[in-house]
């Protein structure tokens, strides 16, 4: 996983409530059995006029020119701005995978489900909770300035606009400090491995049902 | 020690160990594992050079992907079938065992788990599947995990995680004649909304749950995560003990006793604390029909679409703007006269031999309405499919025109070919009805399997309570 510390991106606004994995990241994608090249297909009912199969080229797809990420002035973006509840839906880690594979390095909202975000910090994404005032406000601060970046400091935890205004944002000590050093879940648990050896017997004593015949 | 609730048991006896700040490493007794979201954990493992910590504690089945129709000449599609292979041959390697495409006992990954006996109560469970939250039916802790997670199951036998809050949504009292636990589910998720559980694991309790088949209790917890929780759970009664005594991997013997007695504790205690606390008149409850994109965009059955003018918050009321515009309805239709072209009973939420059972006594003796162009049944398993077809369901679904498949996740996601074209309406048991879930353009009502039944002989949302049957 890349370490995340600091970050000075463009923002992508993308103003629905309760967008799911499903819109993420369409089911067919999911037939892949790689981790990545889901990019072109990130938001693919929204962001293309025809159906996307796996394996299309999507370069010669028919662009919705509705849909904010194919505007021009978001080429580019690495901050999504989003409302509450964003990523709610399945568990498919295929959603933060195709927002990493286009470019998204974090994402601003007022909520998020559980699994998205957990899904998110395991592959370098910073799921940003600001309260839904400060959401509204980068919304309408997106909106009329093109261009339009933030920077977010993860060590000091903040977001500051183009202005100089500092949002603060909590986030999980330990998810940090994974985020901050790249660090990888498996080997930290690994360093732990003769408590969970002496768990395990333990457990096989209290219920040992549970370990076959 | 003081009073815990049935979620902080779990916890407390799976806690391997804890740091300051709350992060835990939580022991996983089973991991399920499907053939969508496992292929990259397992090159991970590969490529890291680890092995699965205990082979034993995991059992797979392809379901997601699997077609529903003749399985004798395999997989024509070519993706669907590298994904399915792609298990098979890792299940071989690393020694797991698995229920393939073939075998009698295949079916959707939670179907199986409580039939096999391979959830047991006391358990954590997890698996790469956000509906793993259904096996809390039986007194576990069970949540979906990420591929990253799955990886992480696989390697170290353990989950990183911190406690969540404990929320009780008590269904007080009975529910009335004709109402299922879909519709307890829906109407739970239409009161709380689809964030209302976050941050949580909800216990379900009240005398309406209690009442419940140990079926219709996984139905319930099956959607606590549309209701933004990621665990559900209901403690362990004699029903529970009852359902699981006897199964293939459930402990026989001495061991069955000593487990038995084990499970009466898995209750929460009388005076525990919850966080939260949300109660529901089971009496008011009526048959759900979900209107919208988003399962907390239901009503019940005798009322209408409602009016994105009357919502005051306008982040809703475009959502609702968006949603009416996206169904194809109308402000202010009566919900019973919304006219699907498609049926789907099926699903995790609702695929067992129960609802196969509810749906097929609406259905007896009648044809699929006209309007009706196609009325899929997918049992949730081989076995399901199997006791409906001993008990003569399969005959009651052919005669009135209904397709009758084979086990899988089918048209609840649409991986397989059962999808639904742009614009075409469908009445699903299924659990989710967002855009494009069931097919690009697809058009999700989310009702019970009896509710399913009622519009496809009617050809329209009707109180299923009405019709003579
Ligand atoms: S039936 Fe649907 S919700 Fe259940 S596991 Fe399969 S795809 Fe997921």
């Amino acid at each position: 996983m890349d370490a995340f510390s600091t970050l000075n991106g463009l923002v992508a606004p993308l103003d629905r409530s309760n967008v799911d994995t499903d819109a993420i990241i369409p089911k067919q994608f999911l037939k892949s059995i790689k981790r990545t090249g889901f990019g072109p297909n990130l938001f693919d009912e929204w962001r293309y006029l025809d159906y996307g199969e796996i394996g299309t080229d999507c370069s010669k797809r028919p662009l919705n020119p509705d849909f904010v990420l194919n505007q021009k002035r978001y080429q580019g973006a690495q901050i999504l701005l989003a409302r509450e509840n964003f990523g709610c839906g399945s568990s498919r880690e295929h959603a933060p995978w195709a927002l990493l594979d286009y470019g998204f390095r974090a994402v601003i909202a007022p909520s998020y489900a559980d699994i998205f975000a957990n899904n998110c910090f395991k592959n370098g994404i910073l799921p940003i909770v600001l309260s839904a005032e400060a959401v509204v406000t980068l919304f309408a601060e997106v909106a009329t300035a093109p261009g339009y970046q933030l920077n977010i400091d993860l060590e000091k935890q903040q977001v500051t606009t183009p202005a100089g205004v500092v949002f603060d944002f909590a986030v999980d000590a330990f998810r940090k400090k994974c985020l901050l050093q790249g660090l990888d879940d498996i080997s930290l648990t690994l360093a732990h491995v003769e408590e969970i050896k002496a768990f395990e017997v333990r457990r096989k004593i209290d219920e040992p049902w549970l370990f076959g015949p | 020690m003081s009073a815990q609730t049935l979620y902080d048991k779990l916890w407390d006896r799976h806690l391997v160990r804890c740091d300051d700040d709350g992060t835990c490493l939580l022991y996983i007794d089973r991991h399920l594992v499907h053939e969508v979201t496992s292929p990259q954990a397992f090159e991970g493992l590969r490529l890291a050079g680890r092995l699965p910590w205990r082979s034993g504690a995991n059992i797979a089945v392809p379901d997601h992907n699997v077609p529903t129709t003749d399985r004798t000449i395999g997989i024509s599609d070519p993706l669907s079938r590298i994904q399915v292979e792609t298990l098979d041959a890792n299940c071989e390697e690393y020694g797991i065992t698995e229920f393939a495409m073939n075998d009698i006992r295949q079916g959707i990954v939670h179907i199986i788990g409580p039939e096999q006996g391979v959830t047991l109560p006391g358990m954590t469970i997890v698996c790469g599947d956000s509906h793993t939250s259904t096996h809390g039916a039986l007194g576990t802790l069970a949540f979906g995990i990420g591929t990253s997670e799955v990886e992480h199951a696989l390697a170290t036998q353990c989950i990183i995680q911190k406690k969540a809050r404990n929320m009780l949504v008590s269904v007080d009292g009975q529910v009335g004649p004709g109402i299922t636990a879909k519709d307890i589910t829906l109407a739970i998720i239409g009161k709380i909304g689809t964030a209302g559980g976050t941050g949580y694991v909800i216990e379900y309790g009240g005398d309406a749950i209690q009442a419940l088949s140990m079926e219709g209790r996984m139905t319930v917890c099956n959607m606590s995560i549309e209701a933004g929780a990621r665990a559900g759970m209901i403690a362990v009664d004699d029903k529970t003990i009852d359902y699981v005594e006897g199964r293939p991997y459930a402990p026989g013997g001495a061991l069955w006793g000593q487990a038995k007695a084990d499970w009466q504790s898995l209750h929460s205690d009388p005076d525990a604390y919850y966080d939260r606390v949300v109660h529901l008149d089971a009496a008011t409850i009526q048959p759900q029909v979900t209107w919208g994109t988003s399962p907390e965009m239901v009503v019940a059955v005798d009322g209408s679409v409602p009016d994105p003018e009357e919502e005051s918050d306008p982040v809703k009321r475009e959502g609702m703007q968006a949603a009416l515009a996206y169904m194809g309805l109308a402000a202010k239709t009566p919900i019973t006269e919304i006219y699907p072209d498609t049926i789907f009973i099926g699903s995790c939420t609702n695929a067992r031999i129960e609802d196969l059972r509810a749906a097929a006594v609406v259905v007896k003796g009648h044809k699929l309405a006209a309007n009706i162009k196609r009325a899929m049944v997918v049992p949730g398993s081989g076995l399901v499919k199997k006791q409906a077809e001993a008990e003569g369901l399969d005959t009651i679904f052919k005669a009135a025109g209904f397709e009758w498949r084979e086990p899988g996740c089918s048209m609840c996601l649409g991986m397989n070919d059962d999808r639904l074209s742009p614009k075409e309406r469908c009445a699903s048991t299924s659990n989710r009805n967002f855009e494009g879930r069931q097919g690009p353009g697809g058009r999700t009502h989310l009702v019970s399997p009896a509710m399913a039944a009622a519009a496809a002989i009617t050809g329209h949302f009707v109180d299923v309570r009405t019709l003579e049957v």
